[in-house]
């Protein structure tokens, strides 16, 4: 499409993200939620909708429910109940699901990305559908039966809704990527796209830039990561300013994105469907959540990415940093200890963002599962502030420290790393170095600065890195100059 | 007023086949439903909030603890079919 057209228009989006609770039990059952186990291992008669069960509320999905909305700036209504939504497919025995219509339990928060503030909707509790296995080699086409896993099914879910408030997939990702975030710092979801722990619907219009009334939306299903979700925006307003273009109308209905082929697809037939009957739920009594209830769970919230992001950079790290180490908890959890134990913090940031990250995505690691310690890394930084050994240095012997959980200054005793800062000590090296390459001296006198850096790695080279590139630098400079 | 469009509306919803005996019969009973419901409506309910329940109970809940009381595959007996651990069902379009 060209710029100019794609310029007259502007896309308007709203995200529904489906957040799974991390609690050990279903939301109305106690089977296990455990993700990953065998079919049909974390079922039961309440799962399944036999007669004469009766479904009861888990407490810590109202608990997490609470925390969330409060995280979102939501206000939580005193009282909300459950309703049947009903819909016939074999991944929900019951023959409905439930959900929360018209009293939820988190109403009108926001959440703040790049400066701009979206609004939320509402956020509602309700369960997961099971899975179906579609039998025959080639999946949906080739069977004609299918299989059903029910252990997901009953699984508590928060759908968070947001206003359409979003104006690019830039933001659209934004938001995804800060409620993620929040989602996990609180812990109440483990946001792992790719296991289907947080899930995610776009509702995608485009509308003639200045004009005031939205245009037809369209509702897209399965963007299962943050790529998908840009490309899959990506793909809709093209689509549409298409449509538009030419003249026809953008049909309100519900399409699917396919990763694979990366367009999304009408999936007319089921619009029917979306006749889903709600009435209140008989088989659960309303919630009544009392003021103290929710002051209850508001003293367990802890820092939020925003405040800590922003705790970071008043520390003096970059936004980028900042930004880089809240995406991670347990590196940013990491961090707030080595600034307890009052390390340098641009020394310590540069180890966690660098080295000690790019370990961690090698090896496919957290922090925790590696043998490094607060502790040490903040001993580490400290041999480098004091000049004992060189930032270089450093950069070598944090892998073993990673590895093998060895104290820095043991492992600086032991391989003789100390950093030579003595300058009789280096001036001979470098008085060396000099001596023996005439030709270089030569150039470099002759107007050729740049092979300033050869000598030092010379130098280098010969104290195995333990010269102290200050004082290299300087002596260098005082013998050719 | 419902018609035999309505009904078949709720029929494929509930995924019930229905011949066109049974369509014209549904019309005919559930219209006299809806009518007996509409004499309820003259009574005025501005004022007073919707029923759930009859009871005033609230927050029943239970702690967030696994329980386990039956096996796979005494749940799976019940099954009118099953294959592999899993219930099989037809293919649904």
């Amino acid at each position: 499409m060209d710029t100019v057209t794609r310029e007259k228009y502007e896309v308007v989006i709203g995200l529904e993200v489906h957040a799974q609770l991390k609690t050990k039990s279903k939301i109305f059952a106690p089977d296990s939620t455990e993700f990953g186990n065998e079919q049909n291992t974390q079922i039961s008669p309440i799962t399944l909708g036999m007669p004469g069960v009766l479904p009861v509320l888990n407490k810590s999905v109202v608990d997490m429910a609470i925390l969330t909305g409060l995280a979102l700036n939501c206000k939580i209504p005193n009282r909300c109940k459950f309703d049947r939504k009903q819909y016939f497919y074999p991944d929900l025995p019951k023959g409905y699901q439930i959900s929360q219509y018209d009293e939820p339990i988190c109403i009108g928060g926001c959440l703040d990305i790049k400066g701009k503030r979206i609004g939320i909707t509402r956020a509602h509790l309700e369960e997961d559908a099971g899975k179906l296995v579609h039998a025959g080699a080639d999946g949906i086409a080739g069977s004609n039966y299918s299989l059903v896993d029910l252990n997901r099914a009953g699984t508590p879910l928060l759908e968070i809704v947001s206003e359409p408030d979003m104006r690019s997939s830039d933001e659209a990702k934004a938001y995804m990527e800060e409620l993620r975030n929040i989602l996990r710092y609180i812990g109440v979801c483990d946001g792992n796209l790719e296991e289907g722990s947080m899930r995610c619907d776009a509702n995608i219009s485009v509308m003639l830039k200045g004009s005031k009334e939205f245009g037809t939306r369209a509702e897209i299903k399965n963007v299962n990561s943050f790529k998908a979700l840009q490309r899959a925006i990506e793909y809709e307003i093209e689509r549409q300013i298409d449509l538009v273009e030419e003249g026809e109308r953008v049909v309100q209905e519900t399409r699917l994105w396919d990763d694979n082929l990366g367009e999304t697809r009408s999936m007319r037939g089921k619009e029917d469907a979306h006749d889903y009957r709600y009435f209140p739920e008989p088989d659960l009594m309303p919630l009544e959540i009392s003021q103290e209830w929710v002051e209850r769970i508001k003293e367990t919230m802890p820092e939020l990415p925003k405040a800590k992001r922003e705790r970071y950079m008043s520390l003096g790290l970059s936004e980028y940093d900042a930004t880089v180490i809240v995406e991670q908890p347990e590196l940013a959890f990491f961090f707030d200890e080595v600034i307890k134990l009052d390390a340098n913090v641009k020394t310590s940031i540069n180890f966690l963002t660098g080295e000690v990250a790019a370990y961690l995505k090698e090896e496919k690691l957290s922090i925790g599962e590696t043998k490094l310690t607060p502790e040490n890394l903040v001993e580490l930084v400290n041999l480098i502030e004091k000049g004992t050994i060189s930032n270089n240095i450093g950069k070598q012997i944090i892998f073993t420290m990673l590895k093998e959980g060895t104290s820095a200054a043991s492992i600086v005793e032991k391989q003789g790393l100390r950093q030579i800062s003595d300058e009789g000590a280096i001036k001979e090296i470098v008085q060396e170095v000099v001596n023996s390459n005439p030709e270089q001296v030569a150039s470099y006198k002759a107007g050729k600065v740049q092979l300033l850096g050869f000598f030092v790695g010379q130098v280098m080279k010969e104290t195995k890195g333990r010269a102290n590139p200050k004082t290299v630098n300087e002596l260098l400079k005082e013998f050719l100059d | 007023m419902i018609d035999i469009k309505d009904v078949e509306h709720v029929a494929k919803l509930a995924r019930l086949a229905l011949s066109e005996e049974e369509k014209q019969k549904f019309v005919k009973q559930l219209n006299s439903i809806l009518e007996y419901m509409n004499e309820l409506n003259e009574v005025d309910t501005s004022n007073v909030a919707p029923m759930e329940h009859s009871i005033k109970i609230t927050n029943v809940m239970r702690e967030d603890t696994v329980v386990v009381d039956f096996s796979r595959e005494e749940l799976l007996n019940n099954a009118p079919e099953e294959e592999d651990g899993f219930f099989r069902v037809p293919k649904i379009n």
